[in-house]
């Protein structure tokens, strides 16, 4: 579904994706694992056209979208959820959800249903200032703008960032759920070990390159990332 | 839902009641049955006001950008208001030290046409301010856009030819009914607040909250901001343009970049983000700045002359009365809300000391 070849993305001088490739098939949960500044987070933002690639190709659905704008990407079917969520603050949560459909001319009404149900928390509080709600439910709230345009692919990085363990394992059921119900999800954790667990595919990001990569159980098993991300070896 | 269904119905009889108060009390006003052309003067200036203070917050309050060439592009309509609607034959006296150029010499324009040019070509150069301006977010842009309206007004106080310079131009055609100017400002309003309502206005909020977050939503940013821009620029053109042909005459040096504080200060004092505080804030500022004049004339208490009422007084307790206003009320009179129904049942509630019903339920919005 998207195949991301030699990919390179710059920041002025600064190199932060140094030719990395993967491969997110239909259906799949995909995750992007790796310390802080690894590069996952620009990945993700080259994807969706928000920063622009310096060299290499993104495919999605056999198109290439390397230059195309945001705009156009996200009518292709793919979806950013950004990293501590941003969501609209001042906004209610009706509306908030509304933005996300922005680019959808029909159909939204039934979109904002099918979000309330994944997500009855936020239909109790509709009216409600997205700012006024707790972590969790910004986080659904995000979740949630973001299906709101009827994705094929929805990216997440990092949901679970400042939450509780127990939300968290919320978060992950519903990341779970969303992708029962046929979106492919590539997905972006510090918590190496509960995104492995769901994931598919699993890469890990070091300083701009991957270099592991394999199914998500495989990984878990794999005693470098143990060593490095998952911290069980030392007991 | 019976009870639901009354207050439904008592509102929005509500709603007309007033709307026909409103209207009548204008018609009053307007034949001159009632008041003096001091409070007509006020009340079209507060109208005018609004004009512009709506457009103004459409782009500072929900877009989210701090522009401050308002004045520049009012300077813009005014003018082209003046220079098309002053009789032809009136013109050589009027540009009597250097002749006005041919080219516009000749051309009278109806009033509503030359109003609407005046926008038009106010949101036009809104448009090339807009498209290297618009890259620059908060204090920049405003530093920018200041600077881009203070050299709008240089430039009219150049173009003798056709804007008399600094001379400015007089004799325009007065309104001649409070309706032009309370009909284009219900007019105006509407379209800002069905534009704010609007998946575009639903945009412009998304940009003012988060713009990153707004763009990885398929937002087009510098479009919209772009839109945002023009439209306000649009609005204080159509707003200078009526301004011109009020006052009956124009001259650059009304656009000073103080001009634009004003509007500045009716949104902050009406509310970011509140077009119906915003309206409340222009009837009270041009009001209060009127109406504060008591203080600028000079008082005698018991015989003695209190020296400190003089002319000029009335700014320092206005300032003083704005400075009140946003230690204590620093989200402005509104905030972010509308006036609504709903708000004021709950401020009657409030005052009676009766517990608030827990679940409001929404619309009624005058």
């Amino acid at each position: 579904m998207l195949k991301i070849r030699n990919l390179n993305v710059h920041y002025g001088g600064i190199s932060a994706v140094k030719g990395i490739s993967l491969d997110v098939p239909e259906k799949s949960i995909v995750t992007l694992i790796g310390a802080n500044g690894a590069g996952k987070s620009t990945t993700l933002r080259s994807i969706v056209g928000l920063v622009k690639a310096s060299e290499g190709e993104i495919n999605f659905l056999g198109e290439n979208i390397t230059d195309m704008e945001t705009t156009e990407i996200v009518t292709k079917g793919i979806t950013l959820v950004p990293e501590g969520r941003r969501v609209f603050d001042n906004l209610s949560v009706l509306e908030n959800l509304k933005i996300g459909a922005y680019l959808q001319k029909e159909g939204i009404d039934e979109n904002i249903k099918m979000v309330y149900d994944l997500f009855p928390r936020l239909r109790e509080r509709s009216w409600q200032f997205a700012g006024t709600l707790s972590g969790g439910e910004q986080q659904m709230l995000a979740v949630g703008r973001a299906l709101m345009s009827k994705p094929k692919l929805i990216m997440m990085d990092e949901p679970s960032l400042g939450l509780a363990p127990l939300i968290v394992n919320g978060i992950f059921d519903i990341i779970k759920e969303i992708n029962k119900q046929g979106t492919t999800i590539l997905l972006i954790e510090q918590n190496a070990n509960k995104a492995l667990k769901i994931a598919d595919m699993g890469y890990v990001l070091e300083t701009g390159t991957i270099t592991i990569e394999g199914p998500g159980k495989e990984l878990l098993m794999d005693q470098r990332i143990k060593d490095a991300y998952l911290g069980t070896s030392k007991k | 839902m019976m009870i639901n269904n009354n207050r439904k119905l008592m509102r929005r009889s509500l709603t007309v009641l007033i709307i026909i108060a409103f209207a009548s009390i204008i018609i009053l006003l307007d034949t001159k049955t009632i008041g003096d052309n001091y409070v007509r003067r006020i009340l079209n200036l507060g109208a005018i006001y609004a004009i512009v203070s709506v457009s103004m917050n459409l782009v500072n309050g929900f877009t989210g950008l701090f522009s401050l060439g308002q004045a520049g592009f009012m300077a813009i309509g005014a003018f082209t208001v003046a220079v098309f609607t002053v009789p032809v034959e009136l013109r050589e006296a009027i540009f009597y030290i250097v002749p006005q150029n041919p080219l516009v010499a000749n051309i009278e324009l109806p009033f509503f046409v030359a109003l609407i040019l005046g926008g038009l070509l106010a949101a036009l150069v809104s448009i090339l301010i807009g498209m290297p301006v618009l890259r620059l977010k908060s204090d920049y842009l405003a530093i920018a856009t200041l600077g881009f309206s203070e050299i709008i007004r240089i430039i009219f106080t150049n173009m003798k030819t056709i804007t008399n310079g600094a001379l400015g131009i007089n004799r325009i055609p007065g309104i001649p009914t409070m309706w032009i100017t309370f009909g284009v400002a219900i007019v105006s309003i509407i379209f800002i607040v069905l534009l704010i309502n609007s998946s575009y206005g639903r945009a412009f909020k998304a940009i003012r909250e988060d713009d990153i977050a707004a763009e990885a939503m398929g937002i087009n940013l510098f479009k919209h901001k772009v839109i945002s821009f023009a439209i306000g620029a649009f609005f204080a053109g159509i707003g200078g343009g009526l301004l011109a042909s009020l006052l009956g005459t124009v001259d650059p040096k009304q656009f000073y970049f103080t001009m634009t504080y004003n509007f500045l200060l009716i949104i902050v004092l009406g509310g970011m983000g509140s077009v119906s505080g915003t309206i409340i804030g222009s009837f009270v500022v041009t009001a209060g700045l009127e109406y504060l004049r008591i203080f600028d004339e000079p008082l005698t208490v018991l015989g003695v002359n209190i020296p400190i009422f003089r002319a000029g007084f009335r700014m320092v307790i206005f300032s003083f009365l704005l400075m009140i206003l946003v230690l204590f009320f620093r989200q402005g009179i509104m905030g972010q809300k509308e006036l609504s129904w709903d708000m004021i049942e709950g401020w009657f509630k409030r005052r009676k000391g009766l517990p608030k019903k827990g679940k409001v339920d929404k619309g009624g919005t005058i």
